[in-house]
């Protein structure tokens, strides 16, 4: 019988417990790839940036790619006001991105498919926003709850919904990257499973689907984090620029 | 009714919403198919939005899941 598909998501701690009141602060399979994420994203970098050269070699040119990909991004999205934000929104593409792919590979951990993660990724930057929003304009930010041209009876109505979408935010933001991480994770432990269990005659259909999620999963770890990010921009053009 | 049946019952009930999931990214890819086909100069420039509606109509499917999920494991 195949394992569990979910055991794949189990935490455990590897070296010593360390607890602090209630609190279980051990180093955990997850802080191990997350660190692991760090590391090779920093490691890349470093090496990428090694011999800098006006012909780029193979790996500065990887490297200015993606610097140039999140520029790109941040100016098309958010305007030239979200100038200063770059190194957060390129660290927070590259973060969630490396944490994806690092999870494709077999026996390896996703950080990115444990919704505690991804929610305190997304609450920061929700809270991160909100202050900026405040920052810039001060108590008119609560414009952006009243949109223009909408008939005065309507109001009452419009705002609260507007509220909550607001509020709602960081949820969507969270579950969107969890559940498409756990999901795609699932599904191909499920029909890993499958080829187990249908043995050497029948196993080889569900290899051969399990083989192309994989191709798809590998679409789908980029896409998420394209996504996480450009969603920051467009959350952070909202605060910059009220166009409501 | 058992409890753990009419889990499983509704667990089942809640993947109704990839129905939804599957007509918003069928419809989002259709769209920029044709449009691509009457005007593929124009095509490249919206690949970005072509990405991001395709996550958001997807996310709605798994937000299906996750009510599934919740269903199963946290009641």
């Amino acid at each position: 019988m195949a394992a569990n598909p979910m055991s794949q998501f189990e935490v455990y701690s590897i070296g010593p417990k360390i607890q602090i009141g209630s609190f279980d602060l051990s180093f955990t399979n997850s802080s191990l790839f997350m660190v692991l994420t760090v590391a090779v994203i920093s490691l890349f970098f470093i090496a990428a940036t090694q011999k800098k050269s006006l012909v780029p070699n193979k790996m500065q040119l990887i490297a200015e790619m993606a610097f140039e990909f999140v520029s790109k991004m941040i100016s098309e999205t958010a305007g030239k006001d979200a100038r200063p934000y770059f190194p957060f929104i390129l660290s927070l593409f590259l973060f969630v991105l490396v944490a994806n792919l690092l999870g494709m590979l077999p026996y390896s951990f996703t950080v990115t498919s444990h919704i505690i993660v991804t929610f305190a990724l997304a609450f920061f930057i929700f809270i991160g926003v909100t202050i900026v929003g405040f920052a810039k304009h001060g108590i008119s930010y609560l414009k952006l709850f009243v949109p223009s041209g909408v008939p005065i009876f309507l109001l009452p109505l419009i705002i609260v919904i507007e509220v909550i979408s607001y509020l709602s935010r960081p949820v969507s933001l969270s579950v969107r990257l969890f559940a498409n991480m756990m999901a795609g994770h699932t599904m191909l432990k499920v029909f890993g499973g499958f080829v187990v269990s249908l043995g050497i005659l029948g196993g080889w259909l569900p290899l051969g689907f399990a083989v192309a999620l994989t191709g798809l999963e590998l679409l789908v770890a980029f896409i998420q984090a394209y996504v996480f990010a450009i969603l920051t921009c467009i959350y952070l053009n909202d605060a910059l620029n009220l166009h409501h | 009714m058992e409890v753990e049946a009419a889990k499983m019952i509704g667990a089942g009930i809640a993947c109704i919403a990839l129905a939804g999931a599957g007509l918003g990214i069928g419809n989002i890819f259709g769209s920029y198919l044709s449009a691509a086909m009457r005007n593929p100069s124009a095509a490249q420039k919206q690949f970005p939005n072509l990405l991001l509606g395709f996550a958001l109509a997807e996310a709605t499917g798994l937000f299906g899941l996750v009510v599934a999920l919740i269903i199963l494991f946290a009641f």
